[in-house]
């Protein structure tokens, strides 16, 4: 991973035009109008997304713009809806796994040791399992849902922020600034707080962002496999998912797929521009 | 005694010592991995008995107690780890208590069709990744850079199963291109089992229908499975070009005169590969992952559907079976990644 390096300085020119500003552009507007979307969908939403008023699977038309699905609900108000949950959710899932992955990597840096050795350890065991398995398993233990299916995946991806918060603090621990904090009798903790987390607060909110896309996609991915959102939740991978039973009316599963597509595509260009603009070093821990 | 070890251990070549300091801490991620399982399955709150049993049977309490001392349900946990561990020494992974067949019997005939759809969606993911890559950098900053970096956005963003139904209805339903769900067309024969792989054992037995027929019905969830890691394998293969294209050795076979071709392919790309193969150990984690929700969709016999299935029916063995082989699987891919990097780039030394 760490031989992955590119060296910019040598093939010349400036980043900015490296990286496609328009892209981050794009992917923060998308962000923000499905964000408002979701804020407002009982009002734009042309039907309620669970009443069952509608003929049943009836293609896309006029009245209803992405179709009904098997209960005579309305596609298009179903999948406006399903903003209040992927977005949220997902960001929830990001912070949370953010904090506890930075806190265990900042403790791990900050003070060596057997502790280092314990919870990096740990994030090596948790790192040998594909994400969704594990995700699996642990839902299975805590049982099918959308919150528990957040709980899990926050389980399985909290080694990758405390491997970067880790690595951050290695080197800042020996800064002189942290050295002379401390010789002046500041408390660990205290020179975590004041000192050390204002340092590693960018990269960590681009690491966040590029996570992002990837938090929507398992948490659909569990939705689709039934352990996350269980029906009549309008969430788009549930939605999918019953889109599949029904598999010659593709309007079912095709318009909540175009969604969740959408928002993680946004993301990770807004999460590569936020990289680049950022934090033009860290390439190295994120990519 | 320690010292004698100690200084055998230093006189053995490098890469031998690298290889066997990495078995042996594969080796204890595995134990590791075990004990992680083992106690997921313990925090279960839905009763694995209710789950199974059915609810007139669970209310029979001597049926219930009979089942538990059957799967071991009775003892104590450090009893039952204990238990699993020893046995799992003897290539025991207990019962299935949903096939009812031995875990490592089931693993087993789930695991090569999954190896055979990672291994044709990796050669796919590879082939793809580099080319796109390799025209990303050559291209740089122009608009067939531009292409390929939301080409390969779009990759890595697109969720997998949503792709793969959308394949289904597109290439199965509407254009008849693919033959549909299955490893095979239902009635075929399976060729006689050698590695496993359909395709491969059709191969080995000099069955060219059957291995048309088969690789017919692997390409669509070996493409979609593909998707993902493609993203992945451009973009690192891009950045990687975009490093040795700089250097000044490629200036110089430039200036020479050679072909670009030539210094392309083989001046730029030679160092690039090292990082390219690291990545590819790393996308194949998430190749395993996206097996998962592959298999469930296209109904692929693989250790994907079986995951989903056990997980599903709260079937502990079987979770603590599929979990650990995948883990294995991963570790030793990556361990095999590891060497092969050494291999190729000469400078690396351990």
């Amino acid at each position: 991973m760490a031989n992955v390096t590119t060296n910019t300085h040598r093939v010349g020119r400036k980043r900015r035009s490296e990286w496609m500003q328009p892209l981050g552009l794009i992917g923060a507007t998308i962000l923000i109008a499905f964000a408002l979307i979701a804020i407002v969908a009982p009002l734009v939403a042309p039907y309620d997304p669970l009443a069952q008023e509608a003929r049943r699977l009836m293609p896309p038309s006029a009245d209803h713009w992405f179709g009904t699905d098997q209960l005579g609900r309305d596609v298009f108000s179903r999948v406006i809806h399903g903003a209040r949950l992927s977005l949220p959710y997902a960001l929830q899932l990001v912070v949370m796994a953010g904090i506890l992955g930075t806190v265990l990597g900042a403790i791990a840096g900050f003070f060596g040791g057997w502790v280092d050795g314990v919870i990096m350890r740990a994030a090596d065991l948790v790192l040998a399992f594909p994400d969704i398995i594990l995700a699996m398993a642990v839902v299975a233990a805590l049982g099918p849902g959308l919150f528990n299916a957040v709980l899990a995946v926050v389980i399985v991806s909290w080694p990758i922020y405390a491997r970067v918060a880790r690595s951050m603090i290695l080197t800042l621990r020996q800064e002189p600034f942290v050295l002379s904090r401390r010789l002046l009798g500041a408390s660990s903790i205290r020179t975590l707080w004041s000192e050390i987390r204002p340092n590693i607060t960018g990269p960590l909110v681009v690491l966040v962002a590029l996570e992002y896309g990837h938090a929507v996609l398992i948490l659909s991915g569990l939705s689709f496999l039934g352990l996350g959102a269980q029906p009549p939740a309008a969430e788009w991978g549930a939605m999918v998912s019953e889109g599949a039973k029904y598999f010659d009316k593709w309007w079912m599963s095709v318009f909540p797929g175009l969604a969740i597509l959408m928002v993680v595509m946004a993301a990770n260009f807004l999460g590569d521009t936020l990289r680049d603009v950022i934090d033009p070093r860290s390439k190295r821990h994120l990519s | 005694m320690m010292q004698m070890i100690r200084s055998g251990w230093y006189r053995l070549p490098g890469l031998l010592r690298f290889t066997l300091g990495r078995l042996v801490v594969g080796a204890l991620l595995c134990v590791g991995v075990t004990f992680i399982s083992f106690t997921l399955t313990q925090v279960v709150p839905g009763d694995p008995v209710m789950a199974n049993l059915g609810e007139r049977a669970a209310s029979d309490p001597e049926i219930v107690a009979l089942y538990r001392e059957r799967y071991g349900l009775d003892q104590s946990l450090p009893e039952q780890y204990a238990r699993y561990l020893g046995r799992l020494l003897q290539g025991d992974l207990g019962e299935s208590q949903q096939t009812h067949r031995p875990v490592a019997t089931d693993l087993a005939t789930y695991m090569s069709a999954t190896i055979e759809l990672a291994i044709v969606a990796m050669i796919l993911a590879m082939a793809a990744g580099v080319a796109l890559g390799i025209t990303a950098a050559v291209w740089r900053n122009r608009w067939p850079d531009q292409a390929i970096r939301v080409i390969s956005l779009a990759g890595v963003s697109v969720p997998t199963f949503w792709l793969a139904l959308v394949c289904l209805y597109v290439f199965f339903f509407k254009l008849n291109l693919s033959p549909g769900v299955g490893r095979l067309g239902p009635g075929t024969p399976a060729p006689p089992t050698l590695t496993g792989l359909y395709t491969f054992d059709a191969l080995l037995s000099g069955q060219w229908g059957l291995f048309r027929e088969a690789l017919s019905y692997i390409a669509l969830p070996a493409l979609v499975l593909a998707t993902y890691t493609t993203g992945i394998v451009t973009r690192f293969t891009r950045v990687a070009m975009l490093d040795s294209l700089g250097n000044d050795y490629v200036r110089a076979a430039r200036a020479k005169g050679l072909p670009a071709r030539t210094v392309i392919l083989r001046h730029a790309l030679r160092p690039a590969l090292a990082a390219i193969v690291t990545v590819s150990g790393m996308a194949f984690g998430r190749m395993l992952a996206g097996a998962v929700l592959v298999e469930s969709v296209y109904s692929w016999p693989g250790l994907g559907l079986y995951a989903y299935r056990s997980a599903l029916t709260l079937d502990l063995q079987a979770i603590m079976g599929v979990s650990l082989i995948i883990a294995v699987i991963y570790i030793l891919v990556n361990l095999g990644v590891d060497i092969l990097y050494a291999v190729i780039d000469p400078r690396i030394r351990y």
